[in-house]
C-alpha cells in the first residue's frame, strides 16, 4: 500500500514537472483555473485531516492560509533582495526557484505554528463551539493583517512576485496528499480516526487525543500555509479582505461535498468546485444561491458527500 | 468622565441589540443543542421588512410617529417570525435525528441561501432606511447626548425581555419549552409535542431578532443584505460569554459586549473592534467555558 502510494507520488511530480514545461503553450485563462484548482486541493485535502479524519470542525482555514501567504510574501519580497546573490545571483535560474521553498516552506512554519495556537485551546470544545471558536481566530486573524501596515494593511499587499507555475502548484498537492492519506493509513494515524469515532473511547484505549488533535491542527495548517504562499504568488497580490469566513466556507464545502475523510472524494470535489463557478458565469447572478440550496439539498439527502460510495461500518458523519 | 458616560450609552443601546439577537440563538440552542447560523440573516429580514413596510404602511398609519413604528415593528417581527418557522421545519426538521455537523452545515448553507437571495432580490447595494421616528435628542447637557432612538432601543429590549421572561416562566407553552430544553425525550413522553415548542422558539426567536433589526436600522440607516453577519456573529459570542441557554445570560452578554465594543471603537485602538468580540470569546472559553451564568456539563458516557 505504501509502495503504491510512493510511487503515484513520484509520477505525480514527474508529471508536474514535466507539464509545467509546456504552461506557456496553454490558454492563460485555462491555466489559472488549473492552478487554481491545485491550490485548492491543498486546502481541501489539509483540511479534511482536521475535519473529516479527525472529526474537528474548523472554520479557520482562510487564516491559516493568510498566515502562510503573508509570510511566504514577505519572505520574497523583503528579503529576496538579499537572498537572491546568496543563492547564486538572479541569473541562476535555480536561485528562484530555492528562494521561493524557503518562502513556502517559512509560510508553512508559521501557520503551523498559527495551528498549535489555534489547536491548544480549542481543544476542550466540541462541535459547534470549536467550530465558532476558529471562525473567531481566522476573524482575528484577517483584522491583526488589516491593521499591520508592513503588509499594507487593508489596501492589500502588491508587488508579490509570479514563481507560482504548475510544477509548485501539483507538486505540493501531491506531497500534500501523500502525507495525509499515509499518515492516516499508518498504524499511528488510525488515532486521528478513533479521535473521531468515539473520543472516550479512543482516550480509554491509550490515545493521547490531545495530541491527536494538534497534530492534525498542525499539520493541516502547515499545508494550508504553503497554499497560502502559492495563492499569493500566483495573484501577485494579497488582502485580508480575500481571507474571510467565506473563503473558509468554501474549502469546508469542498470537504463536505467529497465527503469527510474520503481524500478521493476531497480531490474530486475541490476540482468540481472550482470549475463550477466558471461555468455558472452566464447565470452569475444565481450563482451563489443555487451553491446555498446545493448545500442544503446535500445535507438532507447525502450528508456522508457526494463521492461517498461504501458504506462504512461506521459512518464519517456521526456523532 | 462625560465622555465615559456618553460611550456607556452608546453602548448600552448597541448591546440592548446583540442581547436581542442574543436571546434567538439561546433559546433555539436550549432545545435543539445547536447553532443557528440563519439567525442573523432573520435579524437582516427584520431590518429589511421595516424598509419596505414603512412606505406602504405610510398610508394607512402616520409616519413617522410612535404609533407607525410600532404598528412597522410588530408586522415585520411577524414575518421574521413565521419565516424562522418554515426555515426550522423545511431544513432543521427533517434533520432532528442527524449529526450535530449535518445540522450545522445545514444551518450555514440556509445562511448563505438568504444572504445571496437577499443580494439578488433586495439588491446588494446599501438602502436607506426610512425614518420611523424623529430622532430628537432627549439628553443634551454637558456634552452628553442621547438621542430618542437610543432610548427606546433601551426601552424596547427592556420590555422584550420582560414580556419574554414572562412567556418562558408563566405561560404554559413556556414550562413546556423549558422542559424541551432539560430533557426532550421525558418531555415527550410527558405529552409535550416537541415539534410544536420547538417551532415556538424559532418564531419567538426569530420575532426578537426582527425587532433588533427594526431597531439596529432605526439607528444605523444603511442597511444592506450581509448586514446581519457581524452582529450576528457577536451577538452569538453574547449568548456564549452569558451561559448559551440561560436567557438572562444572553441578556447580560449582549449589553457586556455591546459595551467594551463601543470603548474599544472610542479608544486609539478602534480598527480593531470587530476583533475584541472574538477575543473575548476565546478568553471566555478557555477560562470559563460554561459562560458568565451557565452551568458545567459533564458528558456521560
Amino acid at each position: 500500500m505504501i509502495a503504491k502510494s510512493k510511487i503515484v507520488l513520484l509520477v505525480a511530480l514527474i508529471a508536474s514537472c514535466v507539464i509545467s514545461r509546456f504552461s506557456k503553450s496553454i490558454n492563460p485563462y485555462h491555466l489559472d483555473i488549473i492552478i487554481a484548482i491545485g491550490i485548492n486541493i491543498t486546502l481541501a485535502v489539509s483540511l479534511n485531516l482536521i475535519n473529516g479524519y479527525t472529526g474537528q470542525f474548523s472554520l479557520g482555514h482562510a487564516g491559516f492560509m493568510a498566515v502562510g501567504g503573508y509570510t511566504a510574501a514577505v519572505v520574497t519580497t523583503t528579503f529576496g533582495a538579499k537572498l537572491l546573490p546568496l543563492l547564486g545571483g538572479t541569473e541562476n535560474i535555480f536561485a528562484k526557484e530555492v528562494l521561493f521553498l524557503i518562502a513556502l516552506f517559512t509560510g508553512g512554519i508559521f501557520a503551523a505554528i498559527a495551528g498549535v495556537l489555534v489547536g491548544a485551546p480549542s481543544l476542550r470544545l466540541k462541535g459547534d463551539y470549536l467550530a465558532i471558536v476558529t471562525l473567531g481566530f481566522g476573524e482575528i486573524i484577517r483584522v491583526l493583517l488589516q491593521n499591520t501596515e508592513t503588509v499594507g494593511a487593508s489596501r492589500g499587499l502588491t508587488g508579490i512576485p509570479s514563481y507560482t507555475n504548475l510544477f509548485w502548484t501539483f507538486g505540493v498537492a501531491a506531497i500534500t496528499v501523500y502525507i495525509v492519506v499515509s499518515l492516516v493509513q499508518s498504524t499511528y494515524g488510525r488515532g486521528f480516526v478513533a479521535v473521531r469515532d468515539d473520543e472516550v473511547a479512543a482516550e480509554a484505549i491509550g490515545i493521547n487525543t490531545t495530541r491527536y488533535k494538534i497534530i492534525a491542527f498542525v499539520i493541516g495548517a502547515f499545508f494550508a500555509g504553503i497554499a497560502g504562499g502559492l495563492y499569493g504568488h500566483f495573484k501577485q497580490y494579497l488582502n485580508p479582505e480575500g481571507f474571510g469566513f467565506m473563503r473558509s466556507i468554501e474549502i469546508v464545502v469542498m470537504v463536505i461535498l467529497g465527503g469527510m475523510g474520503n481524500t478521493l472524494g476531497v480531490i474530486i470535489a475541490a476540482i468540481l468546485l472550482t470549475v463550477l463557478p466558471e461555468v455558472l458565469r452566464p447565470v452569475a447572478e444565481y450563482r451563489m444561491i443555487i451553491y446555498s440550496l446545493l448545500l442544503i439539498m446535500l445535507m438532507l439527502t447525502r450528508p456522508q458527500g457526494l463521492f461517498t460510495w461504501r458504506k462504512k461500518s461506521k459512518p464519517a458523519l456521526s456523532a | 468622565m462625560i465622555e465615559f458616560l456618553q460611550q456607556l450609552i452608546n453602548g448600552l443601546s448597541l448591546g440592548a441589540i446583540y442581547a436581542l439577537i442574543a436571546l434567538g440563538y439561546t433559546m433555539v440552542y436550549g432545545v435543539l443543542r445547536f447553532i443557528n447560523f440563519a439567525h442573523s440573516d432573520i435579524f437582516m429580514l427584520g431590518a429589511f421588512g421595516g424598509f419596505y413596510l414603512a412606505p406602504r404602511l405610510e398610508k394607512i398609519v402616520h409616519l413617522p410617529s410612535f404609533f407607525g413604528a410600532t404598528v412597522v415593528m410588530i408586522l415585520a417581527m411577524a414575518i421574521c417570525a413565521i419565516v424562522g418557522m418554515v426555515i426550522e421545519r423545511l431544513a432543521y426538521r427533517p434533520l432532528r435525528k442527524s449529526s450535530k455537523l449535518t445540522v450545522l452545515i445545514t444551518a450555514i448553507g440556509v445562511s448563505l441561501f438568504l444572504e445571496y437571495s437577499g443580494q439578488k432580490f433586495f439588491g446588494a447595494d446599501p438602502k436607506y432606511f426610512p425614518e420611523l421616528i424623529v430622532d430628537t435628542p432627549v439628553l443634551d447637557s454637558a456634552g452628553l447626548t442621547m438621542g430618542k432612538n437610543q432610548l427606546i432601543v433601551l426601552a424596547v429590549t427592556i420590555f422584550l425581555l420582560i414580556a419574554l421572561q414572562i412567556v418562558v416562566l408563566k405561560t404554559k407553552i413556556g414550562t413546556a419549552m423549558r422542559a424541551v430544553s432539560f430533557d426532550a425525550q421525558a418531555a415527550s413522553l410527558m405529552g409535550i409535542n416537541v415539534n410544536t415548542v420547538i417551532s415556538f422558539t424559532f418564531g419567538l426567536g426569530s420575532a426578537l431578532a426582527g425587532a433588533g433589526g427594526i431597531l439596529y436600522a432605526m439607528n444605523y440607516p444603511s442597511i444592506d443584505p450581509l448586514m446581519g453577519v457581524m452582529p450576528g456573529l457577536k451577538a452569538f459570542v453574547a449568548a456564549v460569554l452569558g451561559g448559551i441557554g440561560n436567557i438572562p445570560g444572553a441578556a447580560s452578554g449582549g449589553l457586556i459586549i455591546g459595551v467594551v465594543e463601543t470603548f474599544v471603537g472610542g479608544s486609539a485602538m478602534s480598527t480593531y473592534r470587530d476583533a475584541i468580540a472574538f477575543a473575548i470569546l476565546i478568553l471566555i472559553l478557555l477560562f470559563k467555558p460554561s459562560g458568565i451564568l451557565g452551568k458545567t456539563q459533564i458528558e456521560k458516557v
